[in-house]
């Protein structure tokens, strides 16, 4: 088998992970699987491609940084996506998510309402920019060999650096602060939580925030190594859950060892079937988890 | 013009009613059990599928060639599509509910993957053409072709409707709406949650099976873009204005929901350009999600509300004590072997 795959694996896994972080987290606290969230990544991915366009209008374009095949338009235009992003995600809790927990709406009619806004979110950018895709570069980018036959590009390694770096910033966050230590307390037991002084309201707003960023981010990735379309977030989708669920409802390091999993598992399927079965394998590797163990790798018993 | 737009009116409603059947399917497993399906799609495209394939003629490097009776093709597409439903409930009813709901999905992606891609079997992008359709021998006389049509559907509909109608009203009906309110209560009864929800699910699919197949051979070609992740959503949206939990409210809403797209589709082609046209098909999907999400928030149960069914017993001995508790020791006596 070509060794290539574990490059390709690592890279497609590192923008599920990033994805899955957020659906585990909105899985585990809010406590319903969010079928929206891959609109962050796609409405990220599209904020981003607005914001850099617009900066480089201002400023008459930018150079490539180094290696890279974009320039520090990029970056910033995607520092302010990620906050515009993350401002969508607390309009629509505030406009329909929120509003249904306060109805004490059952966790399904929660679900079936994030179905309805993923369709509404998708075909709004479909309408906006239509269904051709969108690139943010058009630079050409030379692999660079990496020893024993792999060969990655810039990009690529960037998004893998970039990757683990957000990762160690998360497990920090979630171990480490004050505020991650309310979000694992309020995913324990939200009334319980509660009533020990942690503002609930408050752990909420930050999931949404944390999980819409990384959303973001994986969308600008996606972007950069493959295109930008409407359906960029619909299609990961699946994969997204296939993560959540095999690294464990609730566990940051499980959605990114769940990511890189699928991700190897997609590029194995890309490799043996061809690239069209490539979705197949997360659906092959949720079956088989939720056969073997229904609660993940790194999750406990429900 | 009065002819044509009766021929219109009978093609709208055969459209509408097969979604009726999607709904009613759906009914089982949402209004009535609880469970949450989202690749409605994928059980649709197995039954139109293998109805699709059991009765076309033979054609090159595609598996067929049967020529059956439309018929075989509607039980072959009800018994696939029971299959599927059957061991994707079997695989995820045992684990949390949300499980079924991600589950279900994968489903409907991998069903596109299938179709788009297992050539020999599904004829890939193109689909499969020449589904042979009902009184076709009339397919020249537009109007009298329609009427039949309309009436097959009809026929279709109404008995769906009514074998579900009874289903709800039986033993095994309110067995399943007990599991759906309190399952720690049934359980405590001695009935088998998961069981009794595999059963409903496979039920459902079934139905949805028998949808897809109807529509396969009323439309007479079949592709995979037929099965995006849009149908899934419009049944939804048409259980949840109809009312779910409620058998006529999944067959009013289906026509209901089916009329509003109709025309905001037809407003849109009045309104936008041509070139313009087929970004503006998107407007009408947020319109939909939109109309569905304010649903949820302002009157979750639609449109009818489940109507509460009870035992004509219980009933009856709500009634008069006496006369009821007679029957029932009547009927004992008489089931007692």
């Amino acid at each position: 088998m070509n060794p290539q795959v574990l490059v390709d694996g690592l890279i497609a896994g590192s923008m599920i992970g990033l994805g899955a972080v957020g659906v585990t987290l909105t899985y585990s606290i809010l406590r319903f699987p969010n079928f929206a969230h891959g609109e962050f990544i796609a409405w990220g991915a599209y904020l981003t491609l607005v914001l850099s366009a617009a900066i480089g209008a201002v400023v008459g374009g930018t150079q490539p940084i180094g290696p890279f095949s974009f320039g520090w338009s990029i970056p910033i235009a995607g520092l302010a996506g990620m906050v515009l992003t993350a401002l969508l995600a607390l309009i629509l809790d505030w406009l329909l998510f929120q509003r249904l927990r306060r109805q004490k709406a059952v966790m399904i009619i929660i679900v079936m309402a994030s179905f309805g806004a993923s369709m509404a979110l998708r075909s709004a950018l479909e309408f906006i920019f239509t269904s051709n895709p969108a690139y943010f570069t058009r630079e050409l980018q030379i692999t660079i060999p990496l020893g024993s036959g792999l060969r990655a590009t810039p990009d690529q390694l960037l998004a893998l650096g970039v990757t683990a770096v957000v990762v160690a910033g998360l497990f920090y966050l979630m171990n480490r602060t004050p505020l991650g230590r309310s979000m694992r307390a309020v995913s324990e037991n939200p009334s319980l939580a509660g009533v020990t002084g942690v503002d609930v309201g408050r752990v909420i707003r930050y999931v949404w925030i944390i999980g819409a960023a990384l959303a973001c981010g994986a969308g600008i990735i996606a972007g950069l190594l493959v295109q930008i379309r409407p359906y960029m977030g619909f299609d990961l989708l699946l994969p997204l859950f296939a993560a959540a669920i095999l690294g464990g409802i609730g566990s940051v390091p499980g959605a990114i060892v769940g990511g890189l999993t699928v991700g190897l598992g997609e590029a194995l399927a890309v490799q043996l079937l061809g690239a069209q079965w490539r979705a197949g394998a997360a659906f092959i590797l949720l079956i088989v988890i939720l056969l073997v163990r229904p609660t993940g790798i790194f999750g406990r018993r429900a | 013009m009065t002819l044509q737009l009766l021929a219109y009116g009978a093609f709208f409603l055969t459209m509408a009613l097969t979604y009726a059947v999607i709904c009613l399917g759906l009914n089982v497993q949402w209004g009535q059990t609880g469970l949450f399906n989202v690749g409605i799609a994928a059980f649709v495209a197995v039954g139109a599928y293998t109805s699709a394939i059991l009765t076309t003629p033979e054609t090159a490097d595609r598996l067929g060639g049967f020529s059956m009776p439309i018929l075989v093709g509607w039980v072959g597409g009800i018994l696939a599509a029971a299959m599927v439903a059957f061991a994707i409930g079997w695989l995820t009813i045992r684990l949390r509910a949300d499980y079924l709901a991600i589950t279900t999905f994968g489903v409907a992606v991998t069903m596109q993957l299938v179709m788009l891609n297992l050539e020999p079997v599904t004829g890939g992008p193109f689909g499969i053409g020449f589904v042979p359709r009902p009184f076709a021998a009339w397919q020249g006389n537009s109007l009298l072709f329609s009427l039949a049509n309309l009436a097959v559907l009809i026929v279709v509909t109404l008995a769906v409707y009514l074998f579900l109608e009874r289903l709800v009203r039986s033993p095994w009906g309110r067995v399943l709406r007990a599991v759906r309110e309190d399952e720690v209560a049934a359980q405590a009864l001695g009935k088998s949650p998961k069981w009794l929800r595999i059963q409903a699910f496979t039920l459902g699919g079934a139905i949805m099976g028998l949808a897809g197949a109807v529509q396969a051979h009323f439309i007479g070609f079949i592709a995979p873009e037929n099965y995006l992740p849009m149908l899934t959503f419009q049944a939804w949206a048409m259980l949840i204005v109809g009312g779910s939990g409620n058998n006529r409210g999944a067959v009013l809403g289906a026509v209901l929901v089916w009329a509003i797209w109709a025309a905001s589709g037809s407003a849109i082609g009045a309104v936008f350009s041509d070139g313009s046209q087929a970004r503006a098909a998107s407007l009408q999907i947020v319109l939909i999600g939109v109309v569905l999400c304010i649903i949820l928030l302002v009157r979750p149960q639609g449109i009818l509300k489940e109507v509460r069914t009870v035992s004509r017993y219980g009933l009856a001995a709500r009634r008069e004590p006496g006369r009821a508790a007679e029957e029932t020791k009547k009927k004992e006596a008489l089931e007692r072997p």
